[in-house]
């Protein structure tokens, strides 16, 4: 008796998470001319007009750019600490753990503010290159956390019987500690992707004026007004944001199947 | 022993990039804007160094920031609650059940990897005027005219729970997979109800998870500027939308820096308090 009771409140709950991202994928497709309710027929048009508008375009293009650069330089320099972390007994473990991870614990905001005040004073001024600093500290930690976890349970003995049999500690990382890492070494890099795409709160702060991405584009049209188009973007960065984590976790299953 | 001294330095060169990252990009940075809240904002636009306390005393002093403060506290709490209550029976569904577990959190993780402003800005074509609720209420004739739904402290708080509850629940999830099913079990075959043992047992067992969760729904939630931005009206601006007015708008640094301030000392209290009783360490179980 008391657990329908619980599945019916979970149910409840999935379908309060998911019901906004229905509405905008259904209101995509529609043909009514304010692209708002109700819904008058099926149509590709706000897709088409999404295509022509070139401020999204450019911002697409922004996005994708920073995220990528972020991804590489916040997982570039996560494995190497993890490795430090999980691979060498180091005195101030604890202290440094969470000075890695304290971007999370800061308040996205002072974040934002103190990192554009500090560069603003060393002459850095609003840029593309501020822009990419503010997302690889915030995406760090993330890569931290997943690389270290799956550092934890890959065993030592790999890299000390392929050290024993004459490979240098460098060898070793790259033939055997890196491919057996592989999966975690993806995962922190989509991880750290997706969060620079889809970062708005530091981004508006940080952001010269003439670059957008792809929220604060969203953003900037949602003042003036709900545009239909604005959902037709949305229903593309819910497939991708969908599919591109989907499309990841295969990929780690099919390498770390392939390693078995 | 050179081997040994390259042993001893191997680490610290694996870790410099990261810290070094960190600390110039971060540490530094925010203790210059304590600095900097020190500074006065003059009127032909340049920021004079120096030691005043001008802002600090607009900001403790004039109750109109203390105000968005405790209004901004009160968001964060209720929001807080709705999720707990939301989130914790949720939580308990998918730990125990006995379907696809998997299923079920992946379903869960699928609207966290959604565009957070896309999530924030679908509830105007819920709520709005020409939104789904308010469409459907006039075809059923229930209304004559379209309810003004939106703009209020009521869809801020509705944002922030669609926002941070998959926050919760999967803290809460952690903690209540981690506890031994036989003990309800025990607990029951000792004589109490389903709903004793609940109480007794499971809850006190979960409560790790329910305040990491709590933590980080409070943490978000009370930084927050955009989602008032998107669903709130002109008069439900949170602390963080002052701290942007400040900065961006205005471009009165000193006094942003003080605002800012203002926050992370809230908020870092809070987290100090919070680490004095659970430890930092279950914080990390929910966030990986």
């Amino acid at each position: 008796m008391g657990w329908s009771i619980i599945r019916a409140w979970t149910a409840a709950v999935y379908l309060f998470m998911f019901l906004p991202v229905v509405v905008v994928v259904l209101l995509s497709f529609n043909d009514n001319q304010f692209g708002s309710f109700p819904i008058t027929g099926f149509s590709f048009r706000w897709f088409i007009e999404l295509w022509q508008n070139d401020a999204i375009l450019r911002a697409f293009k922004t996005s994708i750019v920073l995220g990528t650069l972020t991804a590489l330089i916040s997982t570039f320099l996560g494995v190497l600490a993890s490795l430090a972390l999980v691979r060498y007994k180091i005195p101030g473990r604890d202290l440094i753990s969470t000075l890695l991870i304290a971007p999370v614990l800061v308040p996205e905001v002072v974040l934002a503010v103190a990192l554009l005040l500090f560069l603003n004073f060393l002459s850095f001024h609003k840029s593309f290159f501020l822009l990419l600093l503010g997302h690889v500290i915030f995406t760090l930690p993330f890569v931290v956390l997943v690389v270290q976890a799956r550092l934890v349970s890959i065993r030592r003995d790999y890299e000390e019987a392929a050290m024993s049999l004459g490979a240098n500690p460098v060898q070793a990382f790259f033939q055997i500690t890196l491919p057996l890492l592989a999966p975690a070494v993806f995962a922190g890099m989509l991880f750290a992707f997706t969060i620079s795409f889809d970062d708005i709160t530091g981004t508006l702060f940080w952001k010269p004026g003439g670059i957008e991405t792809v929220p604060t584009q969203i953003f900037s049209m949602l003042r003036n007004s709900i545009s239909p188009e604005i959902n037709a973007l949305g229903s593309i960065m819910i497939i991708l944001t969908v599919g591109l984590p989907l499309i990841g976790v295969g990929i780690a299953r099919r390498i770390a199947m392939k390693q078995q | 022993m050179a081997r040994e001294t390259r042993e001893a330095r191997q680490p610290w060169l694996l870790l410099s990039p990261a810290l070094a990252t960190i600390f110039f990009l971060l540490v530094v940075p925010v203790l210059f804007v304590v600095v900097y809240s020190f500074w006065l904002r003059t009127a032909n636009g340049s920021d004079q160094p120096g030691f005043y306390l001008t802002n600090w005393i607009e900001v403790v002093t004039d109750p109109f920031y203390r105000d968005i403060l405790f209004n901004t506290l009160k968001i964060a709490a209720v929001t807080t609650l709705l999720c707990a209550v939301l989130g914790y029976p949720t939580a308990y569904f998918i730990a125990r059940s006995r379907g696809n577990k998997a299923m079920l959190l992946m379903f869960l993780m699928l609207p966290f990897w959604i565009s957070y402003i896309i999530r924030t800005m679908s509830w105007i074509n819920i709520l709005g005027v020409s939104g789904a609720l308010n469409s459907m209420l006039l075809a059923l004739g229930i209304i004559e005219t379209p309810l003004q739904l939106l703009y209020n402290e009521a869809t801020v708080i509705l944002g922030l729970v669609h926002f941070l509850l998959p926050f919760m629940i999967l803290n809460i999830y952690v903690s209540v997979e981690g506890i031994d099913e036989t003990l309800e079990d025990a607990a029951c075959s000792l004589g109490s109800t389903r709903w004793q043992s609940f109480l007794e047992v499971t809850l006190p067992l979960s409560l790790p998870g329910l305040a990491a969760g709590g933590l980080l729904c409070f943490v978000l939630a009370a930084g927050t500027y955009i989602t008032p931005l998107v669903l709130g009206g002109p008069r439900d601006a949170m602390f963080a939308n002052l701290v942007f007015e400040a900065i961006i708008t205005q471009l009165d640094w000193p006094l942003g820096s003080a605002l800012s301030l203002v926050l992370v000392a809230v908020l870092g209290t809070l987290v100090f308090v919070y680490n004095r009783f659970f430890g930092m360490a279950q914080l990390m179980k929910g966030l990986s």
